[in-house]
């Protein structure tokens, strides 16, 4: 049931022009900073060779591009995401999937996986733009696998946050920017809370940062998962009080 | 009829939003084969029990089954029995009529070997194989209609609960949309709620009236007909539900 929901949002994102434009914009935008990175990597080479040990092209190249990446995802994931429940509450398609014997579980995780799996693509289309390095010379393989997997687990977040915002109301632009809103905060927390421990802890970027310097943390990990499960419990929840208070 | 299980049973049903109270202590049952109107005025508690029966809305207090099938304990189970049509009818505008019927079906867990017959045979009984390939956003009323009933009977569900299946249809479309719910009446048990009162007369065996959330008759139309010494199901409506100052 949550592959045949996944598949649903998949096919009404791509049966829209919103899946293409957002793809070709920010490949567009990707492409111009990757070439922009690779061309300052050029010409920095002749004076990184004097160094004792020289950032590699992994590290001046392809970190940036996925940093590029997880602030762009930051920016459109709420968008995409406002549509997934407020949309159906709003169009009171909600009952379809309510009759239906689908459990509240199956319908979170269904969107959840239809919107991470096209933020998926985003990360593929980056990633194959750095393996276009390797026709040129060697990726450090370990710090590349390292930011795929914080940006995919940061999708996940950002993902998981906006279906919950999209739950809570029947206005996709109000979840779209109450998303915008409390992701770009957990993404800030980090800078306004510089010597506070814990709220240090609760944000995004600096769990992200950690991960894409090629520190596979099992606490980051578990940050990232804990936030998800989260999120995709509390719009179960908010979901299953439609049905409680009608 | 008596002796079969029912296909629907709801027991002393009761629902609040807030502090006034939509529905009192409903009491129903629907026998396979049955076709039952539920009547009243707006605001009289239809939709609220509908929604009740169908699991998109928790009941405050009762019981229902379906197919002997608790649908509060085992509402999965249960929803496998069930086929529902909204007032409003649940339909994606970016989809073709085929291709919702396909999600709907999956969704009601028809096997994928038996998914395309499924939507032939629905999408022939509905009169939807013309327009199986257009776009349901650009469908007219009537046909949105049909396509809201096809997802409601693609899994030949035991109950088919329609809410005001023919309200703003032309005439030629309510003609066409009630020769539709007759035939399901033969294979499927059917509740439907509506405001027109001879085609509840027309189409149902029995009829539950409503008013403001409690049953005011419960019963066979001619029983009705006796027990009000009225000529029309439309005089005994009026004389049940509009005494006093009903909203």
């Amino acid at each position: 049931m949550i592959a045949t929901i996944a598949a649903k949002e998949l096919k009404q994102l791509f049966g829209s022009p919103l899946a293409w434009i957002t793809l070709g914009v920010l490949q567009g935008i990707l492409a111009w900073l990757f070439l922009n990175q690779v061309d300052a990597f050029l010409g920095l080479q002749a004076q990184l060779s004097l160094l004792v040990n020289p950032p590699g092209v992994t590290e001046m190249v392809v970190a940036p591009l996925y940093w590029a990446t997880a602030l762009l995802l930051l920016a459109i994931t709420p968008i995409l995401a406002m549509r997934l429940i407020a949309e159906e509450r709003r169009n009171h398609t909600l009952p379809l999937l309510f009759s239906a014997p689908v459990s509240l579980r199956d319908i979170v995780l269904g969107k959840f996986f239809g919107l991470w799996i096209f933020l998926c693509l985003i990360v593929i289309l980056a990633t194959l733009m750095a393996f276009s390095l390797r026709m040129g010379g060697q990726l450090d393989m370990g710090l590349l696998l390292a930011n795929q997997a914080g940006i995919v687990l940061l999708a996940a977040c950002l993902a998981a946050l906006g279906l919950y915002f999209s739950a809570l109301t029947a206005h996709p632009a109000v979840a779209a920017i109450s998303s915008i809103g409390a992701s770009l905060g957990l993404w800030l927390l980090d800078i306004v809370t510089k010597d506070l421990g814990l709220w240090h802890a609760l944000s995004l970027l600096w769990h992200f940062e950690r991960i894409s310097r090629g520190f596979l943390n099992s606490a980051d990990i578990a940050y990232f998962l804990l936030f998800i499960l989260t999120f995709l419990t509390l719009a179960a929840r908010r979901l299953d009080q439609d049905r409680v208070c009608g | 009829m008596a002796e079969l299980l029912p296909s629907l049973r709801a027991r002393n049903l009761s629902r609040c939003y807030g502090k006034r109270m939509a529905l009192e202590a409903l009491d129903l049952e629907l026998h396979p084969g049955e076709v039952m109107g539920l009547l009243g005025q707006n605001g009289a508690g239809k939709s609220t029990t509908m929604r009740m029966l169908t699991g998109n809305l928790a009941p405050g207090s009762g019981s229902i089954e379906v197919c002997g099938i608790d649908l509060c304990k085992n509402p999965e189970a249960a929803k496998m029995h069930l086929g529902y049509l909204p007032e409003i009818p649940p339909l994606y505008q970016e989809m073709t009529v085929s291709g919702f019927l396909r999600l709907a079906a999956s969704l009601h867990r028809v096997p994928k070997s038996g998914m395309t017959v499924a939507v032939a045979q629905t999408l022939q009984r509905c009169d939807l194989t013309g327009v199986s390939k257009r776009l349901i956003g650009n469908l007219s009323k009537g046909y949105r209609q049909r396509v809201g009933i096809a997802q409601a009977i693609i899994h030949s569900p035991a109950v088919v609960i329609l809410d005001e299946p023919t309200a703003g249809l032309d005439p030629l479309q309510i003609r066409e949309i009630r020769a539709l719910i007759a035939e399901l009446g033969r294979s499927h048990s059917v509740i439907l709620s509506t405001h027109f009162l001879p085609e509840a007369e027309a189409l149902c065996n029995r009829v539950l009236i409503l008013r403001r959330g409690r049953t005011v008759f419960s019963g066979q139309v001619s029983d009705l007909l006796k027990q009000c010494t009225d000529d029309t199901l439309e005089d005994c409506f009026v004389r049940l539900t509009g005494q006093g100052n009903a909203t």
